[in-house]
């Protein structure tokens, strides 16, 4: 029975990335109609660019500061990219962005592995987080707790912006008729332009956390986006809160896998997929179109 | 004539000309493939550098001066033994592939090794593990160069179960290749007087392990062996730290780990594992001077792993058996009955032999992961803690499964 609270924690914590980077996908594919395989790549920069803040030879950035820089740097750069290539694809057919960002995915991660190789490089876990608490079950890693609590945080404080606030409202209505929201004064493309920048920033953010649990390597996000795809599909393509949910139960669901019968816990979530598609294509809380 | 037919003309020609200068005993074209993970988790440790490796070897091997042609190709298996034997097939049939090298992978390397035999080319293997390859599976075309899972098991978990670890715990790759040297090193255990209590397979290419590693925890088994690789390593032993397993008196032992793995975890988190390895760049003057111009030429300035090592190792033998055949018969089966009656000399593992069963012999090293503050610069790693003779690393032929061996 302690194996199993253990087993519960633990899948909580990958639920944390998977709620996090399947938010950022929510964002974006609810406000842009993008579906962004770039995403596991964007996460993958967020953790390298944590890497280079610390170990370059001009100033040694941390881990505290890196959590807010390295959101913008990774996020401006996914502003140049729906400025200069993603924005031209509006109304097109989503296989359109799709080919697109995946292209890109591909490139980026070409990139940086022909110069930093596919073992990765060393990340430290901040001091003020090493070490762990025996919660008489487990050996509960700090860092681990901070995680699940830090993205907690993060995905009820973006639910809120979207859902509760004047610009979140602004947002969806720029989505559901850009036209009109023009008409009132509101300038749309740059809007679009830093939500894109937002969902980026998102999956950078997950990738500054993951940093110091998996190696930074140029394929860590290539390894999880299909699931985080597959996340997002059982909660249901542009729900928020959806895809929060199901981030965190499928994180549980693929934790108590690894217990039972280790064998299938990579695929237990693409089987989950198939089931909900089955019985209720638009996912868990999506709505029809 | 118009010049479509002058085309075809010209093409039967080639064609005609083409299969005549195959059937010449004195043919000097020699074409090596490097089947490798080119861009997934073992890259680093075969990948480009095998590649590079290769190169060098045809370089130093002074046969273009002598007249002969080489010609070098590599490609991706993606670790699908599917893709594997379909490009290992495309390269006998359509590029007139002599020699497999690398072939990392051990699901990939026993599949090609179906192929390879079927065909009559070679297969040099010195990335895979399983032992399988010179025991059940072993073929009069296939030479396995560096290690495998029997050796590995032999002298780390013989190490280990000595120095008080008699209780185990597997974590797995569940593949033939953690298959294998878990079932190697759990034998060896046994032997050695220890037991072991469980063990957890996990998929290849796993980002958390916490799981896995809650369970191995659970067990309370004083020695948690890794029999996994490349980024499953470095992933597991990383996440171990977190989770307070070396400090709650339990001991790590890394089964399979390349210098590409130690350098990837920083001497910070990998210092003081115990695990074993048939090359290290700093070993003695020859491997230095490899080493180092290996180094220069890689993108990212690494050191050469021992798969890599074993790629030049393997072919600088391959070419002087050529080289004493007078010309490429084109024929895998007897190129490498002729490789396994000459004694194998190079700088980078020394003398040694190749053993009917195809295994190749040479000694093994049992390393220790330097403290941070014992290393004196970038890939000074390893301390040299203990040697097996060649003769002694490897299984004995009395215990062999292999019809290749006569009893």
């Amino acid at each position: 029975m302690q194996a199993l609270y253990a087993q519960l924690l633990v899948g909580l914590i990958n639920g944390s990335f998977y709620a996090l980077l399947s938010l950022g996908l929510a964002v974006i594919f609810g406000m842009l109609n993008i579906i962004n395989f770039a995403h596991g790549a964007l996460y993958m920069m967020g953790a390298f660019v944590a890497y280079f803040l610390l170990n370059n030879d001009y100033l040694s950035i941390g881990y505290w500061p890196a959590l807010i820089v390295a959101p913008i740097v990774v996020g401006i750069f996914g502003m140049i990219l729906e400025r200069t290539m993603l924005q031209w694809l509006t109304g097109l057919d989503h296989l359109y962005g799709l080919l697109l960002t995946f292209g890109i995915a591909l490139i980026v991660q070409g990139v940086f592995q022909n110069y930093f190789g596919s073992s990765g490089l060393p990340y430290a876990i901040p001091d003020q987080l090493k070490g762990g608490m025996n919660l008489g079950f487990m050996f509960l890693p700090v860092y681990r707790g901070w995680v699940v609590v830090f993205s907690l945080i993060v995905c009820i404080a973006t639910w809120f912006l979207i859902e509760k606030t004047r610009l979140g409202a602004y947002l969806r209505a720029a989505t559901e008729n850009p036209t009109l929201v023009r008409a009132f004064g509101i300038n749309v493309p740059r809007m679009i332009t830093l939500t894109y920048g937002l969902g980026v920033g998102l999956a950078a953010l997950a990738g500054v956390l993951s940093a110091p649990i998996n190696q930074v390597r140029p394929l860590m996000g290539a390894d999880l986006i299909i699931v985080v795809f597959a996340v997002v599909v059982i909660g249901g393509m542009g729900s928020i809160m959806g895809s929060i949910i199901t981030g965190f139960a499928l994180g549980v669901i693929e934790g108590l896998t690894k217990y039972f019968y280790p064998e299938a816990s990579n695929t237990v979530v693409f089987v989950l997929m198939v089931l909900v598609l089955l019985v209720k294509p638009t996912g868990l809380t999506g709505r029809a179109a | 004539m118009n010049t479509r037919s002058i085309a075809s003309f010209l093409l039967g020609t080639a064609l005609a000309l083409a299969s005549t200068s195959g059937a010449m005993a004195q043919d000097k074209t020699i074409k090596v493939g490097v089947l490798t993970d080119n861009s997934g988790l073992y890259a680093d440790l075969g990948g480009p550098g095998s590649t590079l490796a290769a190169q060098m070897a045809i370089e130093d091997s002074g046969l273009a001066a002598k007249g002969w042609k080489v010609d070098l190709i590599s490609a991706d298996h993606q670790n699908k033994p599917d893709i594997g034997t379909a490009i290992a097939r495309q390269w006998i049939d359509v590029e007139k592939i002599d020699v497999f090298m690398d072939v990392l992978n051990s699901g990939v390397a026993l599949a090609v090794n179906n192929v390879v035999r079927e065909k009559n080319a070679i297969l040099i293997d010195t990335g895979a593990a399983t032992s399988d390859l010179t025991n059940a599976q072993c073929s009069p075309n296939t030479i396995h160069w560096v290690y495998d899972t029997y050796m590995l098991a032999n002298s780390t978990g013989q190490a280990l179960v000595k120095a008080g670890g008699d209780t185990w715990y597997f974590l797995t790759a569940d593949y033939a290749f953690g298959h294998a040297l878990e079932r190697d090193t759990a034998a060896v255990v046994v032997k050695s007087g220890g037991k072991v209590i469980g063990s957890v397979k996990h998929p290849l290419n796993t980002a958390d392990f916490s799981s896995f590693l809650l369970q191995a925890q659970a067990s309370k088994a004083k020695i948690i062996g890794m029999a996994n690789a490349g980024g499953d390593t470095t992933n597991t032993i990383k996440q171990a730290a977190e989770f307070g397993i070396v400090a709650g008196g339990q001991k790590l032992a890394g089964l399979l780990l390349f210098i590409t793995d130690v350098h990837a975890l920083g001497l910070k988190v990998a210092q003081g594992l115990n695990f074993t390895e048939t090359f290290y760049w700093d070993l003695n003057d020859g491997t230095r001077a490899f080493s180092k111009r290996f180094s220069e030429r890689m993108k990212n300035k690494a050191m050469p792993s021992m798969v890599q090592a074993g790629v030049y190792s393997g072919l600088i033998h391959y070419f002087k058996t050529l080289e004493a055949l007078g010309g490429n018969p084109h024929d895998g089966a007897k190129v490498v009955a002729k490789m396994k009656e000459m004694p194998t000399d190079d700088p980078l593992f020394g003398q040694g032999t190749i053993r009917a069963d195809g295994r190749k012999l040479h000694p093994a090293y049992l390393f220790e992961v330097k403290k941070p503050e014992e290393s004196k610069g970038p890939w000074d790693y390893y301390k040299l803690i203990g040697t097996t003779p060649a003769d002694q690393a490897f299984r004995p032929l009395s215990d062999s499964a292999c019809p290749l061996v006569k009893k």
